[in-house]
This record gives structure tokens, sequence and C-alpha cells, in this order.
């Protein structure tokens, strides 16, 4: 089977629903199938990999801890959105950091997120097979 | 006949914030909850639009929905009062009126 | 849901076995699941019990089996880090077993 390229794109802040979560499971099942996995956050999207998030005031599970997990299901292409985070007050700085190991580079951590303008977001979800909007 | 005014929604997704501000009358109150909580934080593009209508209101936000999107308090809008659910309690109780812009 | 004998105690399970109470697991919840499936457990079955444990901690999910199988051959050595290895420990599938035993529920997507 061709490997196709599928880009999950995810634009609502977490917690507040539950798209992020479903979003997250999603992506960690379609890693099994070993394809071409893209993720994109723009909007409050952005919000669901801030470094720093606590639920304890609010009685629910903390699942950004999941989002460090994605490099090793072989998922390092994570583009965010500059104008996103420059509307919300936010910088690259405020995003946690995410990293895959390359292994043919003797398990090298490098980083997996990629602050693009929002042209280029463009041209990264156009260059797609395959979108799924969260 | 104060009136508090408790919003949930994103002001960078929806657009009841927006409304929200567009009918609070002086003395009145607005509560940020859950998604509508990132609209506290200095420098976004909702910010002055907030700030202007604190003005004449008293705002709110519910510190556990701040913190579980990331986002600390000294990064609020000067003038933003932090509040635990406790607090919301009170703010119901001490408003005549309730108003969920939903 | 069912209930599993634990020295005498009973720890609730679901209907698969896994742990209800992830916060609730001890070692000897993990040695009773494993003698109700006949499994005896080794150092080298601790050894995985012990990473998937460490690993939910920090990452709040059960990780899928080749996930576990790259991170296994990284930690213990590469004679581990493969299939044959884990499956011979685990033979009812390193993911579905090992995270019963460790308290963790099923691996999202798991084999």
């Amino acid at each position: 089977m061709a490997t196709k390229k599928f880009m999950y794109v995810n634009r609502k802040a977490p917690y507040g629903t539950v798209y992020a979560l479903e979003a997250l499971e999603v992506v960690l099942i379609a890693a099994a199938f070993e394809q071409d996995i893209s993720l994109a956050f723009i909007d409050d999207g952005v919000y669901q990999i801030a470094k720093g998030q606590n639920t304890d005031g609010i009685g629910m599970k903390n699942f950004s801890a999941t989002y460090k997990a994605l490099g090793d299901y072989d998922i390092n292409k994570i583009f965010v959105e500059k104008e996103s985070l420059d509307e919300r007050g936010m910088t690259a700085d405020d995003l946690m950091d995410l990293v895959w190991e390359d292994e043919d580079d003797d398990w090298a951590e490098k980083p997996s997120i990629k602050i693009v303008s929002r042209a280029e977001m463009a041209d990264v979800l156009a260059d797609q097979d395959v979108h799924y909007s969260f | 006949m104060a009136m508090l005014h408790i919003v949930n929604k994103s002001p960078f997704e929806r657009v009841a914030f927006e409304s929200c501000l567009r009918y609070v009358k002086a003395g009145d109150s607005i509560l940020m909850i859950e998604d509508a909580s990132v609209g506290a934080i200095e420098g976004t593009k909702f910010a002055d639009q907030l700030k202007a209508a604190m003005a004449d209101t008293s705002v709110y936000v519910l510190g556990g929905d701040l913190a579980a999107r990331g986002m600390s308090e000294d990064r609020m809008i000067e003038g933003i009062k932090s509040v635990d659910y406790a607090g919301f309690v009170e703010l119901v109780a001490d408003n005549e009126k309730t108003q969920s812009w939903v | 849901m069912g209930t599993l004998d634990v020295n005498g105690t009973a720890v609730e399970v679901d209907e698969e076995g896994y742990l209800e109470d992830l916060s609730s697991w001890t070692e000897d919840i993990a040695v009773a699941m494993a003698a109700a499936e006949d499994v005896e457990l080794s150092d080298e079955h601790w050894d995985i019990i012990n990473f998937l444990r460490e690993y939910y901690e920090e990452y709040q999910i059960a990780p899928a089996v080749r996930v576990l199988t790259k991170a296994v051959g990284k930690r213990l050595g590469k004679d581990k880090g493969n299939s044959k290895y884990l499956y011979s420990l685990f033979p009812y599938g390193p993911g579905k077993q090992a995270c019963k035993y460790a308290g963790l529920p099923k691996p999202t997507g798991c084999v």
C-alpha cells in the first residue's frame, strides 16, 4: 500500500471540549499503521501544547504529557502557526519541548515542532493527501 | 440590579464573548470560565476589547481553567481577579441575576 | 466488572481483567494476575512491568507494542528489543498482558 500523507488539524483549546483528547487518541492509533503523519496546531489549538498545564483546579486528567510521547511513535512533524501564537500573546517559548530521537543519528534528540507562518501553513496543508479536523 | 455574566467560549473562536461585552452594563461583573479563561491574558488580540469593558465592570477568571491551559496568573491583564470554585459561588450569590453566554 | 482475589482481598477488575483503579496497584496484584494465567513472574517480566509503569507515569499512556519494543531495546539491550523476546515473556501479547500486570489500561490501538 502506498504511503499517504495524513494531516491532523487541531484548532481547539484542551479541556473545554473533548476534541483535543479525541484527536490525540486518533493520532496514536493511526501511528500504528505507519503512515506519514503530520500535526498542525492553529487557532486555539496552540493551547494544547502549551507548557505548564496544571489541571489540579478542574479535576480533569492532564493529558499534556502524552504529546511528549509522540516522538516515540515516529510522529515528528508538528507545525505550529506563528500568527495563532501572536494573537494569543504567546511565543514558541510557551510551548512544550516536543522532541524525537533519530535512530540513524545515534538517537540524537531533535525538535519536532516547526513554527510556520500562516502562508507556509497553507502550503503545508495543501501538500497533504488526507485531512482530519478537530 | 447588578448582573453576573458568565462566558465559557474562547474569544478567539466564537463571538459569544464579544456579544457579552456589547450587553454588559456599568456595575456588572464578568466571569470567564472553561475555554473563555484564555481571554484573561495580556497581549492578545482580544485584550484591548476586554480592557475597554473593564472601565466600568469587574472581570474575574476561574483560575483552575487558566492553569489547565498552561497560562500563569502573572500573565493576566491587570485588574482581572482570579477566583476558585468557592469564589464562583460567591459571585453568583452576590449578584441579583446571572446570565450565561454559551 | 469482576474481582480478582489477591491474598484474600477482592480487587476490582474490568471484564478483560484490567485493574479498575490504577492507583491501587501493588506487586501482589501483578503476581495474582499472572498466577491466574499460570505465569510465574521472573526478573525479566518485572523489568518490562516496571518499565511500563514508569512510561505511564511520564506520558500518561500505555505505549503501543512497537514503541515498547524500541524502548526496551534501547534501555535493556538490543537482544531484548524485539517482539520474539517480548512474546516469549508475554505470550498473550506484550502490550495486553504486560500492561494488565502493570495495572495500566489496555494500550490504545494495541495488539
